[in-house]
């Protein structure tokens, strides 16, 4: 009871200070696959230092919604947008907003592990080493502060020069994290990190999304509705490329406004 | 609960099928035999012509119009030279244009285009290659009968080759590294140099290897440039004319004198072993890469 009070007024804090705290804020987004139309007048403000879950059935947009944050979607030919998203107060889309620029902000870990065919250390110290950064000492430091933070240190230290691959599927995926905390990221978006991975290893990733979320805004897209309500501060409900519902976690999941998201939380559909 | 199949049956269809699998394995194993029977009776063929005429000697005179002082020198440091152009400009150019078409190029009618003439232009007759470089490298720009003209004719019969083993390589590499490599940050060519090109290498230099050995037996561009067949003398820099092994093969095999056959067979030989040691340093250095990781 007094948790739920404590947070209200955290809440109640973060509208009352407005923009400074706003990470992301997205107004009226729309996005086109060529002709099919993925995201409806999306709008979204997503706050620094809690955990943003976006959760609905396959195909309602909600990892074309995550990849725009950091313009991944680019990558995908015949993609248009309209609207706008601003990362702490600049438009992501404006041309002068370069986007290697905006992915040194934003670090992104993806549904399946994806290490690089490299030694575990040559992993984390990729973000940094492309960055410039070419010191030894300083990439030793980043190294270990980084597999400290995704809590991979200690399984790993004995043998930083050997290959990632060596690595089990959980491990490989708290690799990818330390990789993306290396570059020191203000947001961490995490596309489905756990559906790849065994229940242990997932209950592993979520402590450390807890963990981590001291220091950083995670935006996590989940098709885990449990992991959503274990983990996250705020949680949005995709369908059909529309927003249906945006609210603290704990109102989703207990009281949801709309009858739609009722029935997703109960299984209904999806 | 009534049964769709019918299990009596199953048994009885059971020994034709085994049977079939049986005799379609000794077909496919048939069929590899015959291409190993060809190759080892080619192989024996040369070899016990070759045996007696291929001595150090023979690596060290020029060619003769006495058979028994005949040697490969000349084509032997010929065709060392040919690749000294060809090896760097085809592979520069070829993986360029690979690199180019996978990772830059929007994909739209004009690459399209582009990607269909490049596999097309595999396949054209050598010979065709050897006209243009008669008509460009040796006329136009005169370089005349030098290896610089061979060798950027012989890279443009060899590009297309390359640039299609490289595209297939560079594709190979999974999309979900290049995309970490961009979700932090990484420019196009960081990721390229970085990520793409170290996991490609070892495919690129199988394809580009392979295609270099084709440039290093291929004669008939040569003899349209009008490469002299008869030299004795080596070239002193990239603008001397000279001579290379399949010409001077060819040369040896259309002498009268019985013997020359057997200088072609030792010839022959040198070609097959400078053509083992270029493949053996592309499996080297596709394990080395391998290694690494």
């Amino acid at each position: 009871m007094e948790l739920t009070v404590v947070k209200e007024r955290k809440n109640k804090q973060t509208e009352e200070q407005g923009e400074k705290n706003v990470v992301y804020r997205t107004k009226n987004l729309n996005l086109w696959y060529g002709e099919h139309h993925a995201l409806k007048n999306i709008d979204l403000d997503i706050y620094e230092n809690e955990v943003t879950a976006i959760i609905g059935p396959s195909g309602c947009g909600k990892s074309t919604y995550i990849k725009t944050l950091n313009r991944m979607i680019e990558l995908v030919p015949g993609v248009r947008t309209s609207g706008e998203i601003t990362y702490r107060g600049r438009n992501i889309f404006d041309k002068s907003y370069r986007v290697e620029e905006l992915r040194t902000q934003v670090g992104m870990v993806f549904q399946k592990p994806n290490p690089f065919p490299k030694s575990i250390y040559d992993n984390v110290a990729y973000g940094p080493r492309i960055h410039g950064i070419r010191d030894k000492k300083i990439l030793d430091e980043i190294v270990e502060k980084s597999l400290r933070g995704a809590a991979i240190w200690d399984e790993v230290k004995d043998r930083l020069n050997t290959n990632a691959y060596g690595l089990s599927g959980g491990q490989q995926q708290r690799l990818c994290i330390a990789r993306c905390l290396a570059i020191e990221p203000d947001v961490i978006l995490m596309d489905e990190p756990t559906s790849a991975l065994d229940p242990i290893s997932t209950l592993k990733v979520e402590e450390l999304v807890q963990e981590l979320k001291k220091n950083y805004s995670i935006i996590i897209v989940t098709h885990n509705m449990q992991q959503a309500a274990r983990i996250s501060d705020k949680t949005a409900f995709f369908l059909n490329g529309e927003v249906i519902e945006y609210s603290d976690t704990d109102k989703l999941f207990s009281n949801p406004d709309d009858k739609r998201t009722e029935d997703y939380i109960t299984g209904r559909f999806g | 609960m009534e049964k769709l199949i019918d299990k009596q049956r199953v048994v009885r269809y059971m020994s034709s099928r085994l049977l079939r699998n049986n005799v379609l394995k000794l077909l496919f194993f048939l069929a590899t035999l015959f291409g190993l029977i060809v190759l080892v009776v080619l192989l024996y063929r040369i070899f016990t012509q070759a045996i007696g005429w291929l001595n150090i000697d023979f690596l060290n005179n020029f060619p003769s119009r006495r058979p028994e002082n005949a040697g490969i020198k000349a084509g032997l440091v010929g065709s060392l030279w040919l690749m000294i152009i060809v090896a760097p400009v085809s592979l520069i150019i070829g993986v360029g244009t690979a690199i180019y078409l996978e990772e830059y190029a929007k994909k739209n009618r004009f690459t399209d285009f582009i990607q269909t003439n490049i596999s097309n232009l595999a396949g054209v007759p050598s010979i065709v290659f050897g006209l243009l470089g008669l008509t460009i490298f040796v006329r136009e720009l005169n370089l005349g009968r030098s290896i610089l003209a061979a060798g950027l004719t012989m890279s443009l019969l060899v590009l297309p080759v390359i640039v299609v083993a490289a595209q297939e390589a560079i594709r190979a590499v999974p999309n979900q590294l290049r995309e970490a490599s961009y979700g932090m940050g990484a420019t196009k060519w960081q990721t390229i140099y970085r990520i793409v090109l170290p996991a490609a290498i070892p495919g690129i230099l199988t394809g580009s290897i392979l295609a270099l050995s084709r440039a290093i037996g291929e004669t008939a561009p040569l003899v349209v440039l009008g490469i002299p067949t008869f030299l004795a003398y080596l070239p002193r820099g990239i603008l001397d004319t000279f001579t290379v092994m399949p010409m001077q093969i060819y040369n040896w095999t259309s002498r009268p004198q019985a013997d020359f056959q057997h200088v072609a067979a030792a010839g022959i030989v040198v070609l097959l072993v400078v053509l083992i040691f270029m493949n053996s340093i592309a499996i080297f250095i596709r394990n080395k890469f391998q290694k690494r990781y």
